[in-house]
């Protein structure tokens, strides 16, 4: 069996109902092939956040199964798999718990047992990638928003994920900070899942992208279709900002 | 932010005092303190020279006597309570300045304020050449149970955060029109309490989250061991050993 033709992400009729009986997903079928880029858009309460959840076993227990790398989402592999799912949340300041930047980037691959100058240089790696190198040292407190973003994508870079899932990665940035994050995203050569509001830059990072609403996916395509059809945004509570033409600029690579 | 980049209680730093490993500093003061403790107060010369020794010590660390005295505010509530003493204690009485005091109560005045002076000099030269960060290394290198040394390491990265949001509702209250003035209004700080503390404790179930998602099994990984040479722990041993010298002395009179 060769890898590359395993998909990255691979997500079979997954359903699953909160303790207090709201069920957030009604059978979602998603398959992520490798090195894809991929926009997860959806209105508020869509249960977005629900299957970013599932996709490293925080959340189990419903019905179907989460596949990555050929792996199933089971207790029995939960360490390997959230190697594998690097997890960037939407707050910063949640993702970077400890005192400097350096350990933050650490903490990951140390749990995994790496030490020494292996992790030391895989923490080089990863903070070179996002453009951080010289901020290691410092407490991420003292960071702006941008930096910190960045920082909080290279914690889960060094664990070399097979998929990179990021949570609206782009709310709270200046629109400089924005594109300098854009282009650190573009330069990685990973799988990644976007999940976002955000549809400008869904349209300029993910070349395809998936609707969610109501606990399904309502619609699968290339990102500048799906934005274009005026029905389906409107239906599914997604609206282009004012002026923004979405056939006007195709996605980049 | 508001914070600087360091801790306002450090002062940065390059003296022998600051190179000093953080343990052997933490040893070096809490023995000092248990020898200034174990002193009878009747022997005042012996605390004289102890503040010699600290001054010794700030003059090697070149951490300026003003810098000391401002930090040294902090003992204030202990230094009212400490000149009660003399009206309140009960014993034999005599004339202080035109003023009825009594014996038993100066002498334990003094030895409030002359051991509680020494102790906090002692910390705030440690705080004063030792980064937050070193300290809990040293901690951490000392043995101390690893969950109280994780709790501090999280007060350090997320004090600064609280504080913020704390004063971000402050903000808000005050843009509509609420100033606090008198008991009154004492309701409503309650409930910004009871609110802050909430959204903290919603952070840090999203931060355990953002931990457990990197592989966080229940125990920090130890990235940074920090040791100390024999010669580091001799020069360390310098201040406690000289003040319990003294100590002896002043006991074998």
């Amino acid at each position: 069996m060769s890898l590359s033709f395993v998909p990255s992400l691979d997500v079979r009729g997954l359903a699953y109902a909160y303790p207090d009986g709201h069920q957030a997903l009604f059978g979602v079928d998603l398959t992520v092939e490798r090195g894809e880029r991929v926009a997860l858009l959806g209105p508020n309460g869509a249960g977005k956040t629900t299957l970013v959840l599932h996709l490293n076993g925080i959340l189990t227990g419903g019905a179907g199964t989460v596949t990555v790398a050929g792996l199933p989402v089971a207790k029995a592999n939960l360490a390997e798999i959230r190697r594998k799912v690097g997890i960037v949340f939407q707050d910063p300041d949640d993702q970077l718990f400890m005192p400097t930047v350096r350990e933050d980037v650490a903490f990951g691959p140390a749990a995994a047992g790496l030490r020494g100058p292996e992790l030391e240089a895989a923490v080089h790696k990863a903070l070179a990638r996002v453009g951080m190198q010289e901020y290691a040292d410092r407490p991420p407190h003292h960071l702006s928003f941008g930096q910190r973003r960045r920082v909080a994508v290279a914690t889960v870079l060094v664990m070399e994920p097979e998929i990179l899932v990021l949570d609206e990665p782009s709310s709270n940035l200046d629109p400089a900070s924005r594109r300098e994050l854009a282009d650190i995203l573009r330069s990685l050569d990973v799988t990644v899942l976007m999940v976002t509001h955000d549809l400008p830059y869904a349209l300029e990072l993910c070349p395809r992208a998936v609707v969610l609403s109501e606990g399904v996916i309502a619609a699968d395509g290339p990102t500048g279709d799906l934005l274009a059809d005026d029905e389906l945004m409107r239906e599914h509570r997604l609206e282009l900002p004012f002026g923004f033409d979405p056939t006007r600029k195709p996605a980049t690579r | 932010m508001g914070a600087g980049h360091t801790h306002k209680l450090y002062r940065h730093g390059h003296s022998p005092v600051h190179r000093m490993p953080p343990h052997c500093k933490l040893v070096a003061v809490l023995g000092f303190v248990v020898v200034v403790v174990s002193t009878p107060r009747e022997a005042v010369w012996a605390f004289a020279a102890y503040a010699a020794l600290l001054g010794a010590v700030a003059a090697v660390a070149r951490v300026s006597p003003w810098f000391v005295l401002r930090r040294l505010v902090i003992e204030v509530p202990f230094v009212a309570f400490a000149f009660l003493m003399p009206f309140v204690v009960p014993g034999e009485q005599t004339r202080l300045l035109g003023v009825e005091v009594s014996v038993p109560g100066l002498w334990g005045a003094w030895n409030v304020l002359a051991k509680g002076t020494l102790g906090v000099t002692a910390s705030v030269l440690l705080a004063a050449t030792t980064e937050l960060r070193a300290l809990l290394l040293g901690l951490q290198r000392l043995k101390l149970p690893p969950l109280l040394v994780q709790i501090a390491s999280f007060m350090i990265r997320y004090g600064d955060v609280i504080t913020d949001e704390m004063r971000r509702m402050s903000v808000a209250r005050r843009s509509r029109g609420f100033e606090a003035r008198g008991v009154r209004h004492w309701g409503v700080l309650a409930k910004s309490a009871g609110a802050l503390f909430i959204r903290s404790y919603e952070r840090g179930e999203r931060v355990h989250l953002a931990m457990v998602s990197r592989g966080y099994t229940g125990s920090m990984p130890v990235l940074d061991e920090v040791t100390a040479s024999r010669a580091q722990w001799c020069s360390a041993a310098a201040l406690p050993v000289t003040a319990l010298l003294i100590l002896l002395l002043g006991w074998t009179p």
